[in-house]
């Protein structure tokens, strides 16, 4: 690709992200939070892509678009979260809040100085094999050396899957249900009567 | 390209994990399928399946052999623990059946985590690196949290469960952090490698990341500072589940823990070896005081099985292989006493009520005198009186202590053996010496079964101890 395109479309998808990420935060409705946090998402899978990353770029979007983000929404929409109280007191704690920040960034700025000052820090980039794709070096990997890791992993899920619906999943009996065989066996003499109304008088 | 032949051997010694994955995975299926009815025929087909997965751990040979790139590991320890860990879950499956009746929770789901939970417990064991580790304890785990609320609308029950999980996932975070920290250090995450790179020299990072990996794992095998959930999980839980508590997944976190002390850190022995004794002082020494006030015959045997655990730790702080045989004598004969305890539990109801206050238990010698004698011979094993099976178990770990000087903590295990035998003795006196209440319902064919094999086993233990004694100490061999 051509260097000043790839740089360009860096640009885009990083000030939409850097944009989106600040609505998220400030947004009034949490309808739009989340929105925001869908669009910050597609753009980091975006930056993923120029990195040549495209198997993450595919997993951010089905797995935090196509779940994480929706299943946010639905609890945003279901629960009625009363975000107006929750964002009380924000002044009270916001000194509080920017010393965390700038420990943070203390931090990150150290971690970085030094990585840059020092000498000793490994700087080779691993040589990627181009001949395959994302996918098909994570999955060469995935069912072979760690096929032990990958399956008893699987495992655990379907247990979490078991027990969820173990322990709250009720059947209950006094619910009409739909019987779509016993609809169809429905003939016009079963289904209809027909009756005499004397005038006057109901049924 | 490697043809299936080829493959066979890699994953061979691996075959009792795969057969009960595999038979997990089919049962889920059907269950689904057929949906509540099925249970019946899914606990068959499940002991059936921890049955042959039994047949096949026998069949495979003590000798060492990797699988998985050395994640995963086969060896005569392995293969003892598996062993026991097998019967624990086929023995609670057989006394379950009336107590789930019992409480209409005969759900084709109880059997099916059991097997799931059974399927985590034998990966820990042969878990080799800190990742197998971490999968099996976590596999386990989540089914023992589900089952511990099995009885869901039982609020002591999902209390128990609850509790169970947030302090459970507090350990694993504890243990994660640890073995987070020992990769930093050493760089490996196989227990080879992580002996290898501290046999160089040990630092101050590897030292915290022991000490959080040993927090984790004391936390699973509930000893003491780490126990805090072990009363209110087994009182919470519904019966079996707690009898099932008390053998497996205790059996296999304490083989995980012998594991990583003896195979990635088996040179830095001082290090390990002053966590180890004061869990095992604290352990014996709560067992014993803690126990004495409880009316609740669940609660009390929670604080049994603290001080039990305490016992065991006893033979692993030894760091001999005389010390390891120890513990997994002691484990094997606890794993039989401790179910013949909780069979003759579930023995007392009247009716489908169960009862759990020990005072129920008076007169038992005049209204059920079979049931009564098990009882008393289980509480005298697990109080340690000779010549009772429980007596021979404390005095391997014991004289193992005292082999390798460890004098004092031998002489604490004695003291609070005979201050623990108080609260045994007292079970015994209500039994034999207080006036009758109302009878029991006769319990089924498979409690009484239990209790009396139980029973049977303590008392004879001292006529042939040899072939598990043999057995225990040809398993711990194959660690050093």
């Amino acid at each position: 690709m051509d260097m000043s395109v790839a740089q360009a479309f860096f640009y885009l998808f990083s000030a939409v992200m850097i944009g989106s990420a600040i609505m998220v935060i400030v947004a009034r409705n949490p309808v739009h939070s989340v929105l925001f946090l869908i669009l910050a998402f597609v753009n980091a899978a975006g930056l993923f892509l120029l990195m040549g990353a495209e198997f993450l770029a595919m997993i951010l979007i089905v797995v935090y678009v196509g779940a994480v983000a929706v299943l946010f929404l639905f609890v945003v929409m279901m629960l009625d979260v009363d975000f107006a109280e929750l964002k009380q007191g924000f002044a009270k704690h916001l000194p509080l809040g920017i010393i965390l920040g700038l420990i943070l960034f203390v931090e990150l700025a150290m971690v970085i100085g030094t990585y840059l000052v020092s000498t000793d820090a490994t700087r080779t980039t691993p040589q990627l094999d181009t001949s395959v794709s994302n996918t098909e070096a994570l999955g060469r990997v995935l069912y072979t050396d760690y096929v032990y890791y990958f399956q008893t992993a699987g495992l655990v899920l379907l247990v979490a899957m078991i027990g969820a619906i173990v322990l709250t999943l009720h059947h209950r009996t006094n619910v009409k249900r739909q019987n779509i065989a016993a609809q169809v066996a429905r003939t016009k003499e079963t289904a209809m009567e027909v009756r005499k109304v004397a005038p006057g008088q109901g049924l | 390209m490697s043809s299936p032949l080829t493959v066979l051997p890699v994953i061979a010694p691996a075959i009792p994990e795969l057969f009960t994955g595999v038979g997990a995975l089919v049962l889920v299926l059907f269950g689904a399928v057929f949906g509540e009815k099925s249970y019946a025929f899914v606990r068959w087909l499940v002991m059936l399946v921890l049955a042959v997965a039994l047949i096949l751990v026998y069949l495979s040979s003590g000798v060492r052999v990797e699988a998985f790139n050395g994640a995963f590991v086969l060896d005569g320890f392995a293969r003892f623990m598996k062993i026991a860990v097998l019967w624990g879950s086929l023995i609670t499956l057989y006394i379950a059946d009336s107590y789930l009746k019992d409480t209409k929770r005969q759900a084709f789901e109880f059997p099916l985590l059991i097997l799931i939970a059974t399927l985590g417990m034998m990966l820990m064991i042969s878990a080799n690196d800190l990742i197998a580790l971490y999968l099996g304890l976590e596999l386990s785990s989540l089914s023992l949290y589900v089952i511990a609320s099995f009885d869901r609308d039982n609020v002591k029950s999902t209390e128990a469960g609850l509790k169970y999980f947030v302090l459970g996932a507090l350990s694993s975070g504890m243990l994660l952090y640890g073995a987070s920290l020992i990769y930093g250090m050493t760089g490996a995450v196989s227990f080879a490698g992580i002996a290898k790179a501290l046999s160089s020299g040990v630092s101050v990072g590897a030292i915290f990341g022991l000490v959080f990996i040993l927090a984790g794992l004391a936390f699973k095998i509930s000893a003491v500072p780490f126990h805090m959930w072990t009363p209110d999980v087994y009182e919470g839980a519904p019966t079996p589940v707690t009898a099932f508590f008390a053998a497996g997944p205790k059996i296999a976190a304490v083989a995980l823990l012998v594991r990583v002390i003896e195979q990635a850190f088996p040179g830095i022995e001082t290090q390990w070896q002053q966590v180890i004794v004061f869990i095992a002082i604290a352990s014996m020494g709560l067992g014993a005081f803690a126990a004495i006030g409880q009316k609740n015959i669940k609660r009390l045997l929670a604080y049994s099985s603290i001080g039990h655990i305490g016992y065991v730790l006893v033979g692993l702080a030894a760091g001999t292989p005389d010390g390891v045989a120890g513990v997994a004598t002691y484990l094997a004969i606890y794993l039989v006493t401790s179910f013949g305890a909780f069979a003759c539990v579930l023995a007392m109801n009247r009716n489908g009520h169960y009862f759990e206050d020990i005072n129920e238990l008076a007169g038992l010698s005049r209204t059920n005198p079979a049931l009564a004698f098990a009882f008393a011979m289980l509480m005298f094993s697990l109080a340690g009186v000779p010549p009772l099976a429980g007596f021979f178990a404390k005095w391997y770990v014991f004289a193992a202590a005292v082999n390798a000087k460890l004098y004092p903590l031998a002489i604490i295990g004695v003291v609070t053996s005979v201050v623990g035998a108080y609260y045994y003795l007292r079970i015994v006196k209500i039994i034999y010496f207080d006036e009758p209440r109302e009878a029991f319902t006769p319990a089924p064919v498979a409690i009484r079964f239990v209790a009396s094999v139980a029973a049977l086993l303590v008392l004879a233990f001292v006529l042939a101890p040899a072939p598990l004694v043999n057995a225990a100490s040809h398993a711990a061999k194959s660690l050093f």
